[in-house]
């Protein structure tokens, strides 16, 4: 079972809160054997957007570190955080596998920022990627330290030791043995590994992984695991804040006479804040209803329906992001042409756990425990906020209750920590869930636009793609076409001031869902078009043999029958490269004529991830991914009117039930001479292309905008009766 | 108006000097101090927060102190005995089905209740059942499998 930061801590004698900075925390650890490692070369391809972004490099000397105890126990030190992702278990278990000790004694301390060397934050499917081989190098630097001490110490050649379960023993006389505890005690030994070893161990990785269970499931099947909400500290308010009816609005006039209706609420106003603040979260809530205020909200006139079009008006120039050959003669060799702009709404995070944060401020030193992706961009957001300097504020993340973006934003956390400062009190801020969908920095509206053709053989002889909005994941295609162009306006999805009415953001696989979408939706009608399946057009114009293995696994595993859409069948299949991982898709579907519903019941889905550190956890991961992509392709849209944000909770706003649940099947093609790609968002980009391809090859209308509600389905059928 | 609530709070008898008009949920996390209980949406809609109310599922962020008087209340810090998994907590556990955790106390409380009524469910019963208890990791597939497991496990229990 997972211990948590402060059991650890406690267990190796730091008494935190202090000031400790990363090179005073390695005298502090004493005895044992500790190794740092960098991932800064694994990370080289990241590092420009990081200084860009945070101003701030990977740190130089290590960015993870390990320490074998000198009771044996293993410690990671690593500013990932855990989110549902399964790192907790995924790190610990490479630590576990190289160092030859059990999974229940490693301790992973994560996201502390007093702790743990600096990070940019847990997001793009990278922990694994990035952070597992460094961590498997420093675990094999550890063992042979240990390994060097324990040949001296028992006087055997060091080739004649074995090590099994944190006990090495001598080969030829298994009872001549010594454990890990035994060895490290009064040592003090500090290894730092160099890019070579590094770099070495990757290509050495020889342990595949083994499915293995989720460390924390104990503490989050007994309600044991602290999440931020549940924090308690002494003398501890909870805050309500008045919040506006629009983005854009302005505060007026604020009439808090109410709140003495509220025994124990007390208004507090910093700046911009306005919050009551009382010693039980439901008294908080209960007088700021009491608050009234007035608002001036301006006039915008946009809603989910009429952002597209504003989005096309305001959208900068785009740049040409990939190319080759030349369009034109790609056209004249066209046997058919298809030219369709896909639209894509915004959509929500919706984590179950809305953002919560405590912050408590104890002799000018400031603790924030935070539901937050990004705690050392919290750190430094929160200095800022309180004027500290950053090392007198530390944010520890407990468990976060799903993030998939959206928790990279940290606004709850710097609310607490001001009104902590304010009242000299420790203050939690734990969203609403109106509030949640009204901060949340939703993933961008977005229209893609498509020109293509097809040739003879089903060759595609031109593909002129531009995006607006989905950003550049994606969006470049992995099609053997000779004359291409892919335009993504500069700035990626965000784009300037005046392009989104209120905040946007990253969503599981930024921009990659509404690309894969339109890239995957068009290669089917192109297919059609050709008198093609989809199946062997696809082959017919893929030369990446990767992506024709998973095509083909895909196909195989569903048992797809050709027959070129629509064949009244109902099956859909869509490819996708996400986070460095393949992924291809096919899916079955029912399309109620009379209503538009549509019911998926069977996802098959297939995918290279190169090596699975931890099958179980990469399969878990992909049956989430397609469960959550459900929402997106057929239900989830924002609806609002100008900046006031109409869906507030999850009666309007839908996500998968149970009800929706499709048979899934998972396939994680053997690679494990490849190094780990992501695993936490391939699998969900696919979802709405293959949805969409199904609905037509089930009925012959095509859908060219997300969610494929009902209403829309109906249209496109309408359409569809028309165009025959 | 505060009035002393009794109930029985994980088998053990309680008394509450409380106002009768406050909601479950936030006197549970405050003044009896246990969190394993979540706040998800507020309204009813998520199942984060449910606990058992006399064997049944309840919302206890919909549920006033009022209605908790003199009932049997179980939470999820309830069902672990003597440091032995519950049989739904330990098939949750089998089959990873939870990914952030933060739903999950609300899942195997609404699947205990359903079981503690019907011991057989099928799989539509189950879907049918757990239809309000809203995942956003996508965990579904596991919870039901291991809903399934429990049941068989319960029932063996039953015979033995």
């Amino acid at each position: 079972m997972t211990r948590f930061t402060n059991e650890i801590l406690e267990h190796l004698g730091i008494d935190l809160p202090s000031e400790v900075s990363r090179r005073k925390f390695l005298k502090i650890f004493g005895g044992g054997i500790v190794v740092t490692v960098s991932a800064n070369d694994l990370l080289a391809l990241q590092e420009a957007p990081v200084r860009r972004r945070f101003g701030k490099a990977l740190p130089e000397d290590f960015n993870a570190f390990l320490r074998v105890g000198e009771d044996g126990r293993v410690a990671c030190f690593t500013g990932k955080i855990e989110m549902g992702q399964g790192v907790v278990t995924s790190l610990a278990q490479m630590l576990a596998d190289e160092l030859e000790v059990s999974l229940d004694s490693v301790d992973m301390v994560m996201g502390d920022t007093d702790l743990c060397p600096w990070d940019m934050g847990t997001f793009g499917s990278m922990s694994t990627r990035f952070f597992g081989p460094p961590l498997r190098a420093a675990a094999a630097e550890a063992r042979e330290v240990l390994l060097e001490l324990a040949a001296e110490k028992l006087d055997v050649a060091r080739d004649q030791l074995t090590v099994s379960d944190g006990v090495v023993s001598n080969t030829a006389d298994p009872e001549q043995k010594i454990s890990y505890a035994e060895i490290a005690k009064g040592q003090t030994i500090a290894r730092r590994l160099d890019r070579k070893a590094v770099l070495e161990s990757v290509e050495n990785f020889t342990i595949v992984g083994r499915p293995v269970h989720r460390t924390d499931a104990v503490a989050k099947v007994t309600g044991e695991a602290k999440f931020s909400g549940d924090i308690r500290r002494e003398g501890m308010l909870y805050a309500s804040l008045l919040r506006p009816p629009a983005h854009g609005a302005t505060l007026g006039e604020v009439d808090a006479s109410g709140i003495e209706a509220v025994e124990g609420a007390t208004m507090v106003v910093d700046g911009d804040l306005v919050a009551v603040l009382h010693a039980t979260p439901d008294g908080a809530q209960r007088a700021i209803e009491k608050v009234a205020a007035t608002w001036e909200t301006p006039e915008l006139d946009l809603d989910e329906d009429s952002i597209f079009e504003h989005l096309l008006k305001v959208a900068p120039a785009g740049e040409v992001v990939e190319r080759g050959g030349v369009l034109d003669t790609g056209m004249s060799v066209s046997n058919a042409e298809a030219r369709h702009t896909y639209l894509d709404g915004y959509v929500a995070h919706a984590p179950m756990e809305p953002h919560t944060a405590v912050a408590e401020i104890v002799d000018g030193r400031c603790t924030i425990w935070a539901s937050t992706q990004t705690p050392f961009r919290l750190q430094t957001e929160a200095a800022e906020a309180l004027g500290l300097p950053e090392n007198k504020v530390r944010v520890t993340p407990p468990f976060v209750g799903g993030g998939f973006g959206g928790k990279s934003a940290n606004r709850q956390a710097i609310e607490a920590a001001r009104l902590a400062k304010r009242t000299g009190r420790p203050v939690q801020v734990a969203w609403s869930r109106a509030e949640e969908f009204f901060y949340d920095t939703f993933r961008p509206a977005a229209v893609v636009k498509i020109n293509a053709g097809v040739g003879d053989g089903g060759r595609i002889t031109y593909w002129d793609y531009t995006t607006y909005f989905a950003g550049s994941r994606g969006a470049d295609h992995f099609y053997d076409i000779p004359h291409h162009r892919t335009v993504a306006a500069p700035g990626g999805w965000r784009g300037g001031p005046g392009t989104h009415p209120f905040a946007t953001g990253a969503w599981r696989a930024p921009g990659n869902n509404t690309n894969t979408f339109a890239r995957e939706s068009h290669i089917d009608i192109l297919a059609t078009q050709a008198g093609i399946d989809p199946v062997d057009f696809r082959l017919r114009n893929l030369a990446d043999e990767k992506m024709r293995q998973v095509l083909e696994t895909t196909a195989n595993h569903f048992g797809w029958l050709e027959a070129g859409a629509p064949s009244g069948r109902g099956q859909g299949i869509a490819l996708g490269i996400d986070a460095g991982t393949y992924v291809g898709l096919a899916v079955a579907v029912d399309v109620d004529q009379s209503t538009g519903k549509v019911t998926v019941k069977r996802m098959v889905c297939a995918q290279n991830m190169g090596l699975a550190i931890n099958p179980e956890g990469a399969t878990i991961q992909m049956e989430g991914c397609l469960t959550m992509g459900l929402g997106y392709a057929l239900a989830e849209q924002v609806r609002f009117s100008g900046g006031e944000i109409l869906d507030t909770n999850f009666d309007t706003y839908e996500i998968p039930r149970f009800s929706w649940l499709p048979k899934i099947e998972t396939v994680i093609i053997e690679a494990e001479n490849d190094p780990p790609q992501g695993g936490g968002e391939p699998a969900i980009v696919v979802v709405g292309a293959a949805i969409a391809n199904a609905i037509f090859d089930a009925v012959g209308a095509r859908v060219y905008r997300m969610p494929m509600t009902p209403e829309r389905v109906l249209v496109a059928l309408q359409r569809s009766n028309v165009d025959r | 108006m505060t009035k002393l609530i009794s109930f029985s709070f994980n088998g053990r008898s309680t008394t509450l000097e409380v106002d009768e008009e406050r909601l479950f949920l936030w006197v549970l996390r405050t003044e009896l101090g246990l969190t394993g209980t979540k706040s998800g949406c507020g309204e009813g809609f998520c199942g984060s927060c449910t606990v058992l109310v006399d064997g049944k599922p309840e919302r206890s962020c919909q549920l006033p102190m009022r209605d908790v008087a003199g009932k049997k209340i179980v939470t999820i810090e309830g069902l672990a005995k003597g440091g032995k998994l519950h049989p739904v907590q330990l098939a949750f556990v089998e089959h990873d089905a939870l990914q952030c955790g933060f739903c999950t106390p609300g899942m195997i409380l609404s699947a205990y209740g359903l079981l503690l009524e019907n011991p057989k469910p099928t799989r539509q019963q189950i879907l049918d059942h757990m239809e309000d208890n809203l995942c956003r990791c996508g965990a579904h597939v596991r919870i039901v499998k291991a809903i399934e497991t429990a049941a068989a496990e319960m029932r063996e229990e039953v015979r033995s």
